[in-house]
């Protein structure tokens, strides 16, 4: 019977992938699920990754119908309602709305939507997690552990030194078995971000016999290996030292090791060949200041003097631990503009803007913190369009071009939405991981206006409620700020591998 | 002498009006013309008798206090979509019904009200909107969609809705929302009444 079930799958598969070809077929995604792995073919249209709404619905077994009088699809699963209109790039997920990159498209008779529709349609849909991992073609469903795997060779020695990086920090043995060194991760499946190319006496990372393993191959010349895994700020990281057999330095000296650019010594390579880190400045903004109090507690706390004291916490944390440039948009009790603040960030050309407030409700027993991020209204969408129509091509120095995307100053935040909605996900995940209690809708898009203008990845943060006395007491705590101020960091650090992984190759 | 005489014009006048105002109203029943909103719902404060009215959708803070709940209440008839809008806001901007919570803060009143050729209202309200608002992203939230949406929900010719506070554009009520732009109806964080 599952034999029948895995063919008729594959058949399914094989007859929606051939059809696919009709089109331009792009590569497959891997589907990633407690079920083991599939794959799922998608479509290039116009620089835009498709994938066949009939193969999402045999997949997840959704029904979907289509609305040919009204131009709009329906999908529902387990009484809840998915809409889709064809000519708006967006759905509405049980009454709320959600951005895609492009509306869907008829082609034949099947409608295709833009893979981005998974994580954002099909998830609060199907009330499960989906996340789609673009550089290894991943497409991880439902509970399942999937950590990013990547490895650096740190100097290539001798003594050879690399590191391998797990995000986020999973359980991991360490064997040494013959001339490769094993790594065996307590995982469902790995989002490697190798092969690599090895330097020194490590000749190259590979994927493991396992889906689960990873092999670090040494060289001929390799001696003694150690390596001590180690848990720091969410991510599992595996120090490799290999060393040369001892005494044989003087042959190891008489043959020009076989690496591709063999370093003369055991020096750190320099700076200059590290590629440029994806987080070089975070803005934090403490929320209101001066005669802008903000929210102000029955217990005489004010949300301006909490949102500096977590800002200063938060900047000490991200700048000991990360050793990345923080700048607050206030370090005192003075009121700063809106625009201000956006400015001070734009100016910095920071990478990162996250906004700390406190939250009020006219029901005392409202508490919980929230995340939010900006949703734009249409005018906004237009404004994204526009930027990305109207890029300006320079030529510069050397024949080469650049490109210049050119946006309404107010409007900067509308062509980084998409990642700030992923900010969002991730401060979300690790506030809570952090345990700080989260309120009823711990993840909000709304039009706030510190976010409009910043060019950049951005999130504003309320911490919790003034008006719940629990709370007001809670967020005076030393423990309390140093949650957040954990929880933050920790959402940064997964901001980060995702914009790693985002970043072209 | 002339005191009685301006008596007797402001009584005519009355008179006048209250004729004009029992023309209009058979005038409708005759033609037809129903209120926008159809479904007839008992309001929580029952209005006094004799006055013509009609059920508007308004927005209150749900009893748990994370969403808007929508609320079918009765509001004095008015003839033209300026007047009816101040009736439907006046209504919006006084107390909730129980259980219901207000996101309106206290004293806050409609100032002026008027639409544009693009369909963009324009709800002119007093301070106290502002500078007795608790603050707070959720709040200010819920405040502003409350003020849009009755407005959008109520009057279909209304597309967008820009808030200003004593005639002026203004940033945001409390450092937070956006209301630089007239504001789409924004259905998400609205609830329909149990």
């Amino acid at each position: 019977m599952r034999v029948a079930v895995a063919f008729l799958l594959f058949a399914l598969l094989l007859v929606s992938w051939l059809h696919a070809q009709g089109t331009a077929p792009g590569a497959p995604l891997t589907l990633v699920s407690r079920e083991g792995r599939r794959p799922i073919a998608t479509t290039m249209v116009n620089g835009q990754e498709l994938i066949a709404l009939d193969d999402v619905a045999a997949l997840f077994k959704v029904a979907v119908r289509e609305d040919t009088l009204a131009g709009g699809i329906t999908l529902t699963y387990q009484g809840r309602t998915l809409v889709l209109s064809a000519d708006r790039p967006m759905a509405s997920v049980s009454g709320r709305v959600v951005a895609l990159p492009v509306p869907p498209v008829r082609s034949g008779n099947r409608w295709l939507v833009p893979v981005e529709f998974l994580p954002r349609g099909l998830a609060p849909l199907l009330d499960a997690r989906i996340d789609l991992r673009r550089p290894s073609r991943l497409l991880i469903v439902g509970d399942v552990t999937v950590p990013r795997v990547t490895a650096r060779i740190d100097a290539a020695g001798p003594p050879t030194r690399a590191t391998v990086e797990i995000a986020p920090a999973t359980p991991v043995r360490v064997t040494r078995e013959g001339n490769r060194v094993v790594a065996r991760i307590e995982a469902d499946a790995l989002d490697l971000g190798f092969p690599g190319e090895g330097a020194g006496l490590i000749d190259g990372f590979r994927p493991g016999d396992q889906p689960t393993t990873v092999f670090i191959v040494l060289g001929d010349r390799a001696g003694t290996a150690r390596f001590t895994p180690a848990d720091a700020g969410g991510i599992t990281r595996i120090a490799i030292e290999v060393a040369t057999p001892a005494g044989s330095d003087a042959a190891a000296a008489a043959t020009p090791p076989p690496a591709p650019t063999p370093p003369p010594d055991a020096a750190p390579p320099p700076l200059l060949s590290v590629p440029r880190s994806v987080l070089q400045t975070i803005v934090i903004d403490p929320g209101h200041g001066g005669t802008d109090t903000g929210v102000h507690g029955s217990a005489g706390v004010e949300e301006k003097q909490i949102t500096l004291q977590v800002a200063r916490r938060l900047r000490t944390l991200i700048e000991t631990r990360l050793g990345v440039r923080v700048i607050l948009t206030r370090d005192d009790d003075t009121p700063v503009s809106l625009d201000d603040r956006a400015a001070a960030a734009n100016n910095a050309k920071a990478d990162l803007f996250l906004s700390l407030h406190l939250n009020a409700s006219p029901i005392a027993g409202v508490a919980g913190a929230e995340v939010f991020y900006l949703r734009l209204d249409r005018e906004g969408e237009d404004a994204r369009r526009a930027a990305q129509a109207d890029a300006v091509v320079l030529p510069v120095l050397g024949g080469a071009t650049r490109t210049i995307d050119v946006i309404q100053w107010d409007l900067a935040q509308a062509r980084h939405v998409d990642q700030s909605a992923m900010l969002a996900t991730v401060l979300e995940e690790a506030l809570r991981g952090a345990k700080v209690p989260m309120g009823a809708r711990p993840r909000q898009e709304a039009p706030l206006r510190v976010l409009t203008s910043v060019n950049m990845p951005a999130a504003l943060i309320e911490m919790g409620y003034l008006t719940n006395d629990r709370q007001q007491r809670l967020v005076r705590s030393e423990e309390y700020q140093n949650a957040v101020a954990q929880g933050i960091y920790d959402g940064v650090l997964r901001f980060r591998s995702y914009m790693e992984e985002q970043r072209p190759q | 002498m002339t005191s009685r005489r301006y008596l007797t014009i402001g009584v005519g006048v009355l008179l006048i009006g209250l004729l004009a105002w029992g023309v209009m109203r058979s005038l409708e029943r005759i033609a037809g013309v129903q209120p926008a909103v159809e479904r007839i719902a008992e309001g929580p404060a029952p209005p006094p008798p004799g006055v013509p009215r009609i059920t508007a959708t308004l927005f209150y803070g749900s009893a748990d206090g994370n969403e808007l709940v929508a609320v079918r209440r009765e509001v004095p008839l008015a003839e033209g979509t300026v007047p009816q809008a101040r009736e439907i806001l006046d209504a919006q901007f006084q107390g909730a019904p129980t259980p219901y919570a207000s996101v309106i803060p206290e004293g806050t009143a409609l100032r002026a009200f008027y639409v544009s050729e693009r369909g963009d209202a324009f709800v002119d309200i007093s301070p106290e909107v502002s500078t007795r608002h608790p603050g707070g992203s959720a709040t200010e939230l819920l405040t502003v969609y409350a003020i849009v949406n009755a407005v959008t929900a109520n009057l279909p010719t209304v597309q967008r809705v820009q808030i200003l506070i004593d005639g002026r554009e203004v940033d945001t009520l409390a450092g937070h929302v956006d209301l630089r732009r007239p504001l789409e109806r924004d259905f998400s964080v609205v609830r329909e009444e149990p």
